[in-house]
């Protein structure tokens, strides 16, 4: 297959993320089985499921850092099987444990992101500037990042996975363990850069949060157990909120530790 | 005693289960003992010399002749003096020998390649030797206990030295801390059984291993290296259990103080392996460093340690001749014991 | 049986880093109560002096009656504590583990197996398998029957549902529920807001401070006063509008609607006028039930007042 071939057949298409049949095996044990989804660009695109159902194994596909076993994966128009690079350069992750580097400043922090993204010094420049005001950080620009409370650093990451721009961000977690306050003010972050057409591929436990997505899909057993907008979802789980539609459909998981 | 045990047992589960690190211990004090008693050798031989004469006579063919059959020596021929210095500098020849008659009295000069100070001396040694039976008032030099000049007679003192520093001091300090990181270790703390006992049940498995080691080295150092056997061992397995008791005892400070593995490893490295073998005696002789670094030297275990290896294994001496040794040894188990139980009861 | 944990005037600091400033409680015998906080809130420094693992700079606590920083050897024997890393062997199986524990406390698994019982049930299946490779649910589980072997009076559970998915904490809380019956007190900290209402009675806690301190009901008691709902199709668009109004004390998410609390002037009506007004035509808005989440917002939003 060559390059070109690679790309989405229609680029303008609003398809950001698409997978057929995705499949990841260890051995015997078959992580992700035969997943199928599309995300919208500019969508909050809500990814759950228990522990163990296989979220962070279908991450780590469409981030390029694990190859699938079988079917394949569209990320940014890209294959994530031919061009993990392609697909690395145009999207932005944050994890669980904000991966930032303690001993720097927010902006050194950030500016080192940026370079590793391959940035020019003038658009680096540009968009800290930028990133800074839309996140109100500008007097916290040369705090070394140990010392900040955990809000804070979380913003900073948030800044660090998207200075460059990316079509989509992946957030793994990003709220876990943190004040009712500060995850709401992070919420309305992801809110923004949606707003401004970025996709936010998203997982969390705080299923309060679901209801933030457009879209929700619920993993059980490596499988995509329900996917619909969570009004769709409490509709046809006949459920008040997310929660309880969680529950009923990850009771039904079979696989046991 | 049922809780000693269980400890015990827990923590030899453990060690046996990272298989990894098991064979590592295992084999690391065979090639150690392999490689410096057989491989890096400090014996010299084949030195390539070259002879400068400004006029033969008898005596200066005969000096010639004690190069050429010398078996340490190759004698490469002999050339001008203008072309001496181009020889050393071009790495032809190691030295070069100038000889001249006087009357039937030989005096002569030897010039050599001291790129390396250490290897320089040991080829002026071996020369004058060389040279020795046809110089005024000769110099015959007898090595006493090693006869051979064998370098792992050397060695095998110096390899245990570090070996059990390595296996007691960073292995039981990484446990250690590798519990405290994970959280275990404040489960042990608020369960009922006392810190002493905590200590003890992480030590003894330590301390077989430990055993095990020695019992490797002696095998392969009484055999495969031989050094000459005698009832004398037995004082080896005294000293060397203290010396592992004392290892032992300094992981578990290590421990009290740091807080990471990474930390355990590394002040256990540089602390205490790099002084063993930079400062120990092991490699370096002390007479030769710094008076400040032989005082420092002073402090180190594995000085006291080697020094007395070498009296019990090379020299084959009775255990009153390592007196002072061993009970420097023995003062500073008890002092180094007594601060690490101390700190780790502070613990709570 | 005496199972009361007393806490008064604890203050512990790290340097110039204030971890608990002046906190009194009391918790009742057989109460099953919970301390409610973000990370760094303190609990963690509370839990390591209950659990005899530090002093405090000022104050004293007692468990059992006991004094934590005289008598804490006998606490020790009247404690179960389960760390928040779950603190079990990795390279150990279940049953190693467990026997492990077992024989720290000298007591036999088969005399204090009826108590674990319904938390191991599922572990039993496979006893052999090595603790690290069990999912975070078992690994829970797993920890619990370890705190409970010794059948403590007290037990101080800390933060046992984080990184836990939403069903092995429905049945945790089951579990401690059932613990609750025997008899035995149980602290438990927790970052979900969600699982406060499962407790008989909380402390809010943030920044080494009490925020508040009741049963789930009486917290959020008198919360409804001037809390709405409300929700439109652009819900980016509405958040910012409202935290602009002057009417607007406060406008936060909140699952699928929007939380508003207003003023005393605040009127619905002209609220949703203004808005339509401003390009959201269909805005709406109606009161809200509050919870726990509600108040903890408005306690930290007000640093601590009410």
């Amino acid at each position: 297959m060559n390059k070109a071939e690679t790309k989405i057949n229609n680029p303008d298409s609003d398809i950001v993320i698409s997978t057929k049949d995705l499949t990841k095996c260890f051995g015997s044990f078959t992580a992700v089985d035969h997943i199928s989804f599309e995300v919208k660009k500019g969508e909050i695109f809500g990814f759950l499921g228990a522990n163990g159902a296989g979220k962070t194994t279908a991450i780590r596909m469409l981030c390029g850092l694990s190859k699938p076993s079988d079917g394949e994966a569209w990320v940014a128009g890209y294959n994530v099987e031919t061009d993990p690079e392609q697909v690395k350069t145009r999207i932005g992750y944050m994890s669980q444990s904000f991966s930032l580097y303690e001993a720097l400043t927010v902006s050194q922090n950030i500016e080192l992101f940026a370079t590793i993204y391959g940035m020019t010094p003038q658009a680096i420049k540009q968009g800290i500037a930028q990133i800074f005001q839309a996140l109100d950080m500008e007097k916290e620009k040369n705090t070394v990042v140990k010392s900040m409370p955990i809000g804070w650093k979380q913003k900073v990451a948030f800044a660090a996975a998207t200075i460059h721009n990316p079509e989509i961000v992946f957030l793994d977690e990003p709220t876990g363990g943190v004040d009712p306050v500060t995850r709401r003010k992070f919420w309305e972050q992801i809110y923004r850069v949606s707003s401004e057409g970025m996709t936010v591929f998203v997982t969390t436990h705080y299923l309060d949060e679901a209801e933030y997505c457009n879209r929700v899909s619920i993993m059980v057993d490596g499988k995509i157990a329900a996917l619909d907008t969570p009004a769709g979802l409490k509709k046809e789980y006949d459920c008040q909120t997310m929660d309880e539609v969680f529950r009923k459909i990850a009771l039904t998981a079979k696989r046991t530790d | 005693m049922g809780i000693f045990r269980s400890l015990v047992v827990k923590e030899t589960l453990h060690v046996a289960r990272d298989k990894r690190t098991v064979l590592i211990t295992l084999l690391m004090p065979l090639v150690l003992l392999v490689l410096f008693g057989f491989a890096i050798s400090t014996e010299v031989n084949n030195i390539r010399v070259v002879a400068v004469v400004d006029k033969h006579t008898q005596a200066t063919r005969q000096m010639l002749q004690q190069l050429i059959i010398n078996e340490y020596l190759t004698f490469e021929g002999q050339t001008s003096h203008s072309e001496v210095e181009e020889l050393l500098k071009t790495g032809k020849a190691d030295a070069a020998v100038y000889l001249h008659d006087d009357n039937g009295k030989i005096s002569s000069q030897i010039v050599v390649d001291a790129s390396n100070p250490n290897l320089a001396q040991t080829y002026s040694v071996y020369i004058q030797g060389a040279m020795a039976g046809n110089l005024d008032g000769p110099v015959l030099t007898h090595t006493l206990y090693n006869p051979q000049l064998k370098s792992a007679y050397n060695f095998v003192p110096g390899v245990m030295g570090m070996i059990f520093i390595l296996v007691c001091a960073i292995m039981t300090s990484v446990s250690i801390v590798s519990e405290k990181q994970s959280g275990t270790m404040s489960l042990l703390i608020v369960s009922p059984i006392k810190p002493r006992t905590i200590i003890f049940g992480k030590l003894v498995p330590y301390f077989i291993l430990s055993c095990i080691l020695l019992a490797i080295m002696l095998t392969m150092s009484y055999t495969v290296l031989g050094l000459p056997f005698s009832v004398n061992f037995l004082n080896v397995v005294l000293i060397t259990l203290v010396y592992i008791i004392l290892a032992l005892s300094i992981g578990l400070l290590v421990s009290t103080l740091v807080d990471t593995q990474v930390s355990a490893l590394l002040v256990s490295a540089v602390i205490f392996m790099l002084p063993v073998i930079l400062l120990s005696g092991m490699i370096f002789p002390i007479d030769n460093m710094p008076r400040v670094l032989q005082w420092f030297s002073c402090i180190i275990p594995a000085r006291w340690y080697i020094e007395a290896m070498r009296k019990l294994m090379v020299q084959n001496l009775a255990l009153s001749y390592v007196w002072s040794e061993f009970v420097i040894l023995a003062g500073m188990t008890i002092i180094v014991l007594g601060i690490a139980v101390k700190k780790f009861n502070n613990i709570r | 049986m005496n199972n009361t944990i007393e806490i008064n005037n604890l203050s512990k600091s790290y340097g110039k880093l204030v971890a608990l400033d002046d906190i009194s409680l009391s918790i009742n015998s057989g109460e099953l109560f919970g301390l409610l906080g973000p990370d760094g809130a303190g609990k963690t420094t509370l839990f390591k002096i209950l659990s005899t693992l530090m002093i405090p700079d000022k104050g004293s606590s007692s468990m059992c009656g006991l004094d934590v920083v005289k008598d804490y050897r006998q606490i020790r024997l009247r404690v179960g504590y389960m760390p928040e890393k779950f603190s079990l062997y990795q390279d150990m199986t279940v049953m190693e583990n467990l026997r492990f524990y077992s024989s720290l406390f000298g007591v036999s698994i088969k005399d204090n197996f009826d108590l674990i019982a319904p938390i191991f049930g599922q572990l039993e299946k496979f006893p052999n398998r090595f603790a690290g490779n069990l999912s975070g649910g078992m690994k829970q589980k797993l920890a619990l029957s370890c705190a409970l072997i010794h059948r403590p009076e007290i037990l101080l559970l800390e933060e046992p549902t984080t990184g836990v998915d939403a069903v092995s904490r429905d049945e945790f809380w089951q579990m401690l529920g059932g613990l609750k019956e025997k008899g035995i007190t149980i602290l438990v900290s927790t970052s979900y807001m969600d699982e406060a209402t499962r407790c008989e009675r909380l402390a809010m806690i943030n920044t080494g401070h009490i925020l508040k301190i009741g049963t789930p009901t009486e917290l959020v008691a008198g919360l409804d006063e001037n809390l709405y709902n409300a929700v439109a199709k652009d819900m980016f668009k509405l958040l910012t509008a409202l935290q602009k109004m002057p009417e607007v004390l406060n406008c936060y998410t909140f699952g699928a609607t929007l939380h508003v609390v207003g003023r005393n002037d605040f009127n619905a009506h002209k609220v949703i006028a203004q808005l339509v007004a401003d390009g959201i035509p269909d805005a709406k808005i109606y009161p809200a039930k509050g919870d726990i989440e509600d108040l903890f917002i408005k306690l930290m939003e007000n640093n601590g007042n009410e």
